[in-house]
């Protein structure tokens, strides 16, 4: 039995042709040229002067430690309105039947397929100084763009599908027969939402935090546009780190661009973490769904 | 508790899913609701449990108006058909959350929750996931969780649906002997005939959003109000005769039906039931006897205790289905082309058009 089943295996590694040895070259090859190789020369590039240059690096520039706690600060903003309008949303589109629905899941992706620097030059002509909202905000005495509160916004845009485009089709998947349950038992729309639909869906929600927040922190063109630039006030650790290569202080811009490496890599390890959970609960509702009796 | 129905309609978009329907359940009974895929059953059992509302209609529980109460307030345990236990919960939380939302004290959550695990016969399986639990012990859960709150009443969606074939029966059994205990006020949903007739001491029958009828099983099996409960309730024969001066007539047979005494013949449907033929040797005398119908075998098919036999009565391009016992068919030789005399002990005679009823 083992025999039988393990031979065609062992033939079919044996018939590996030269063919299938060059793709795997190819790929492997493209891997580490496009990957391997510029993360590694980022992690050497910023240790050329050793952990103490770079941490020097990092530390000793105001407007370079003003840019990672602005990163620090935008992000974790940006990712919370995600996750509100992401849960939101996805409800909507997962439980409710109306005219329009499929075109709102459409309007989803358009920060996919819009140009961070078009977004972010959008955001400027409504909410700059001549902008649309300018003399509202003017009169409030708002300041939007060249801003905090537009960096929030061109990051947010940018990462707005990232939450809800994983939460739809777990919501959907799972089905809303849990929830009603929950219903007639007696618990109201919060206890549904923190007993039921929260813990079904949580590791499909991180994961979209994760990337969300990989995005945020990464996030360039729209907030290039709408920041305005300004080194020690709305300049974010990518700008920072292009404001630091530019001026040739090549060194401090690589100590700048490993921490946001690290950070990506940090996010890479969660995810794979998560998306295992996630295999592992979507065989859970297979394995409640089907008849299998083994009892 | 007892619950009154009247007139309830609804719709969903241009889809009609129930038309003008009403009912009554009488407290401590045990009605089910049976009917096609697309009758209306399902709507209707949401609409009593207040998961939908109807757009038209009036709902009273022992006499007050609850149509607009939300399924929250309605004090029903609802059974869904795939089960919706908490999957992410333990058996025990499963049952213990109807009493956790109401903030019930600990320990009287605990008693309670041990008390219904025994009951459903799952005690020691408290710890476990639902992922980790047969199909019949998952339903078990559902029930004991809806249970928990101690529900007016208990609404069942295909409760064994979803079930192997074996298991099916157990479990129908054991909420037979369930029910009788607790007493509860139950409605269930099935599209299994079998399944009601044996479960449910009023069965609800339903077509396209209507209710085309109700009664004891006795009586609807053996007094089908209209041609499409005789068609859905087993397997039957179905023929066109005439009937005229209250007699039907099948291939010559004159059948009663003293509801048409006129004396202009009309166009009828003659319903047959395999088991209400009666087959026997063709000796040659049914050739002379008005009672019977000469035929020959076309196929023997066997399964189990029962022997089900495809006819063509002579001179005819029609084919009959014959129910006999095993041992009689083997008595009788049966085998294609053998020729049999068919006595219908029992028949029924719908007119067609619009649907006839008593």
């Amino acid at each position: 039995m083992s025999m039988a089943s393990t031979s065609p295996r062992r033939a079919a590694v044996r018939r590996t042709s030269a063919l299938d040895g060059l793709l795997v070259a190819a790929a492997i090859g493209v891997v580490a040229l496009f990957i391997v190789v510029p993360l590694v020369y980022v992690f050497h590039a910023a240790l050329a002067d050793g952990v103490r240059g770079w941490w020097a690096a990092l530390v000793r520039d105001p407007d370079t430690r003003h840019a990672i706690w602005l990163s620090l600060t935008v992000a974790p903003v940006a990712v919370a309105i995600n996750v509100v309008f992401g849960i939101a949303a996805a409800w909507l589109v997962a439980r409710f039947r109306f005219p329009g629905r499929s075109l709102l899941v459409s309007l989803f992706d358009v920060p996919f397929s819009v140009s961070p620097v078009v977004a972010g030059l959008a955001l400027v002509l409504i909410f700059g100084r001549q902008g649309l909202l300018g003399p509202t905000l003017a009169w409030l005495d708002w300041k939007v763009i060249f801003a905090w509160p537009g960096l929030v916004i061109a990051t947010t845009f940018v990462t707005l599908p990232l939450v809800v485009r994983e939460l739809i089709p777990v919501m959907e998947a799972t089905g809303p027969d849990e929830e009603l349950a929950a219903v007639t038992l007696g618990a109201s729309g919060w206890q549904v939402f923190t007993r039921v639909t929260l813990p079904n869906i949580r590791w499909a929600l991180l994961h979209g935090i994760v990337l969300a927040n990989a995005r945020a922190l990464g996030e360039f063109g729209a907030v290039y546009v709408v920041s305005g630039h300004i080194a020690g006030a709305t300049d974010t650790m990518p700008l920072r780190v292009e404001k630091l290569f530019q001026e040739y202080r090549t060194p401090a811009s690589m100590a700048l661009a490993s921490v946001l490496a690290g950070l990506a890599l940090v996010s890479l390890v969660a995810k794979f973490v998560i998306e295992r959970q996630i295999a592992a609960e979507h065989r859970d509702l297979e394995a409640v769904r089907t008849t299998g009796d083994a009892a | 508790m007892s619950l009154y129905l009247r007139d309830i309609s609804k719709s969903f978009g241009t889809f009609r899913a129930l038309d003008r329907v009403s009912l009554d359940v009488h407290d401590g009974g045990l009605v089910a609701l049976l009917g096609p895929s697309g009758s209306g059953k399902t709507t209707l059992l949401r609409i009593i449990a207040g998961l939908e509302f109807p757009d038209e209609g009036l709902i009273e529980e022992d006499g007050a108006d609850i149509t607009q109460t939300h399924a929250r307030q309605r004090g029903v345990g609802f059974v869904f058909q795939h089960y919706a236990l908490f999957r992410h919960m333990s058996v025990f939380e499963n049952v213990a959350f109807g009493l956790r939302v109401r903030k019930v004290p600990r320990a009287e959550v605990t008693a309670r929750v041990e008390e219904l695990l025994r009951l459903v016969r799952l005690d020691g399986l408290g710890g476990r996931k639902p992922a980790q639990l047969s199909g019949g012990q998952r339903q078990r859960v559902a029930l004991a969780r809806a249970l928990a709150v101690r529900p007016k009443m208990l609404l069942l969606d295909e409760p064994f649906g979803a079930l192997d074939a074996k298991v099916r029966v157990e479990l129908r059994q054991w909420l037979r002997r369930l029910h009788d205990e607790i007493g509860m006020t139950s409605v269930f949903v099935t599209h299994d005939q079998e399944e009601a007739f044996e479960l449910a001491d009023e069965v609800v029958v339903m077509n396209h959003g209507r209710v085309e009828q109700r009664g004891s099983p006795t009586e609807v099996f053996d007094r089908p109000a209209t041609s499409f409960v005789m068609d859905f309730l087993g397997a039957v024969n179905v023929f066109h005769g005439r009937v005229e001066n209250g007699r039907a007539y099948w291939h010559g047979i004159p059948i009663d039906y003293p509801e048409y005494p006129h004396a202009q013949a009309r166009e009828a449907r003659v319903y047959l039931r395999p088991h209400e033929l009666e087959l026997t040797a063709d000796t040659g005398e049914a050739r002379h006897d008005t009672t019977s119908l000469p035929a020959s075998v076309l196929r023997v098919i066997r399964s189990g205790a029962i022997t089900r036999v495809a006819c063509r009565p002579h001179g005819s391009d029609t084919e009959l289905q014959v129910d006999v016992a095993t041992e009689q068919a083997g008595m009788l030789a049966l085998a294609p082309g053998r020729h049999v005399a068919i006595k219908p002990r029992r028949a029924r005679v719908f007119l067609p058009g619009p649907e006839y009823t008593i």
